[in-house]
């Protein structure tokens, strides 16, 4: 299915502390709260921006470096964050994207300004640039993220197979 | 001759943990052999055992859950973050390292519950820390954590290796923090994304168990998977009576096939220091002394360690910190504060103005103990200096050794600490 939505653009180099400052992140286990505070220290607007009616978090090279914390992907969720598209992810942040259910998509993010119309069909593996009328190809998911994907998250995968069952 | 490609210290450890050939770009799923979590990343991790309908760990004895990141608490939310952490431990009988007990990168290795060749991950980017002592640790997610401790397993892409030697030898008033700032300058804050390092040459040889520590603490500043080093005399010595099992040193082969391999020659490199906001953002001290700072702190899985103190304590000692300048010092673990205490190192601290704050992460992550004011300069021992990491986005995080940092807090700005190793001092 294609999600439609608006293109939220940022640099390179975008870190888990700009995703979520540390000091939010250990006030409570609740995201829904801590999603008002989403990428505040270089956007003090993103969440009253994209939680209306969602966007697409665009960025540069190594979105996500820095900390292992999985509230980074959750409260991008919990702000109606539809995708992240960049040219490169750090490690850690792309499997927690994936772990906890958020789209991330690698590709040529230059292509794309802030403010495009975007349409996201990730199983046809399909992007298209709406506003620049023009399609924007993309790496597929490495099969063992694709599986786990399509079964739901890492947690579902674990529920349906009682542990791993990747190959 | 035999034609089999030879192995990187990673390939040899995924290898003997998945039961498989393993060689880089292979995806396999591998035994770990401990699990760890902290106080920001146990909670989700918690909620997803919770999620999965899993109520235990695979073995009690291999996981553990640490109180350091926000400890002890400073406010209601993260007390109950702890109560949740503690009931953990009670109900499935996950070790708990519980506030004051220190960093959970200092503990892990201390309480020797990884030892050489193991394969372990936790639930924080600095778990790549214990590289310096042949594990291949790595920080992963919550989820990630929490399909560790249910299972022992986790899946992996083997990664490629970068191998790093320093040649040359270190100078007087140089450190380990220097040598890795070094790195990041050169390469970047993405210069081994999905890599691991492998550090090499007689300067690392020559380091401590401490300062290596320090270096493959900050492999995932430059995008990092692992900062692996070998077992050697002094890993093996650090170990005697300190492993809970018999270390398995883990060499690579020497025709072992390396994705990138660069040299630093550490004669050449003089005290670095990271500017804000990134990782990457060095430069020689000489551009930025004389900037004047208002707070120092030492400490961190970075360098909070015995000989990080002491290093501190040497200039400090019988000198006062400026008076424009707060300094805090948060001892890597309880054992570190003890030995520190037992040396004298704590007393030339407190003496020369610094205020010691609980063994634990101190004010590193902008949570507590030390939060900077709007427009402040500080100077840190950490290894991160994104904006806001310190809790206010309106301050200014230099990162540099812990002799920049103790010399600076004397002089009130950035100050080369060369000067106080070569009988010069001020």
């Amino acid at each position: 299915m294609a999600i439609t939505a608006k293109a939220f653009k940022y640099g390179d180099d975008i870190n888990t502390d700009y995703i979520i400052s540390g000091k939010y992140k250990f006030k409570s286990a609740d995201m829904e709260a801590m999603a008002v505070h989403a990428m505040e220290d270089l956007d003090p607007h993103y969440y009253e921006k994209v939680k209306p009616s969602g966007g697409f978090l665009v960025a540069g090279s190594n979105f996500g470096m820095g900390s292992s914390r999985e509230q980074a992907p959750l409260v991008l969720i919990h702000a109606n964050t539809r995708a992240v598209l960049a040219k490169t992810f750090a490690r850690i942040f792309y499997r927690n994207a994936i772990n906890t259910g958020l789209p991330v998509v690698e590709c040529d993010t230059d292509l794309i300004d802030d403010g495009d119309e975007l349409e996201l069909d990730l199983a046809a593996g399909v992007l298209r640039d709406v506003t620049k009328g023009i399609e924007i190809p993309f790496a597929p998911l490495p099969p063992v993220m694709a599986q786990l994907l399509a079964d739901g998250g890492l947690v579902e995968h674990f529920k349906k197979h009682g542990g791993f069952a990747v190959s | 001759m035999s034609t089999i490609p030879g192995k990187t210290i990673a390939e040899k450890i995924f290898s003997a943990h998945s039961g498989t050939d393993a060689y880089a770009g292979d995806i396999v799923v591998a035994d770990v052999d401990f699990v760890m979590g902290q106080d920001g990343t146990t909670p989700l991790a918690i909620r997803a055992l919770e999620n999965m309908g899993v109520d235990r760990v695979f073995d009690p004895a291999k996981v553990a859950v640490v109180m350091d990141h926000s400890s002890p608490s400073p406010i209601e939310g993260v007390s109950a973050l702890h109560t949740m952490m503690r009931e953990f431990g009670k109900k499935t009988g996950a070790k708990v390292y519980d506030v004051g007990c220190g960093v959970c990168h200092q503990l892990i290795p201390e309480a020797g519950h990884v030892v050489p060749g193991d394969l372990m991950v936790g639930c924080d980017s600095h778990t790549c820390t214990y590289g310096a002592v042949n594990v291949f640790s790595t920080g992963v997610g919550s989820t990630d954590g929490a399909a560790a401790m249910a299972s022992g397993k986790l899946w992996f892409k083997v990664p490629d290796t970068m191998k790093v030697t320093y040649s040359g030898e270190l100078q007087p008033g140089v450190f380990s923090k220097d040598l890795i700032l070094a790195l990041a300058g050169a390469i970047g804050v993405d210069g081994a994304t999905y890599m691991a390092l492998e550090f090499h040459g007689p300067v690392v040889d020559a380091l401590s168990v401490d300062a290596r520590m320090t270096i493959s603490n900050m492999a995932i500043e430059v995008g990092a998977k692992a900062g692996l080093m070998r077992a050697d005399a002094t890993t093996l010595t650090w170990y005697e009576g300190r492993g809970s099992r018999a270390p398995q040193p883990v060499d690579p082969d020497a025709d072992a096939v390396y994705a990138e391999e660069i040299t630093l020659d550490a004669s050449a490199i003089g005290p670095q220091i990271a500017k804000p906001h990134a990782v990457g953002n060095v430069s020689a001290i000489e551009e930025v002394a004389g900037t004047p700072i208002a707070q120092g702190f030492i400490g961190t899985c970075t360098n909070g360690r015995l000989e990080d103190l002491g290093i501190a304590a040497a200039i400090l000692r019988g000198r006062h910190v400026h008076p424009d300048v707060r300094l805090i010092v948060a001892p890597a673990s309880k054992q570190i504060f003890l030995d520190a205490m037992e040396v004298g190192y704590i007393r030339d601290l407190v003496e020369a103005g610094a205020v010691l704050v609980a063994p634990g992460c101190g004010p590193c992550v902008g949570t507590h103990n030390g939060v900077p004011s709007d427009g402040e300069n500080v100077i840190s021992t950490a290894n991160r200096n994104f904006k806001g990491r310190m809790g206010n986005s309106n301050a200014f995080i230099y990162l540099g050794s812990p002799a920049t940092v103790a010399a600076s807090c004397v002089e009130g700005v950035i100050t080369d600490p060369r000067k106080y190793f070569t009988g010069e001092g001020a």
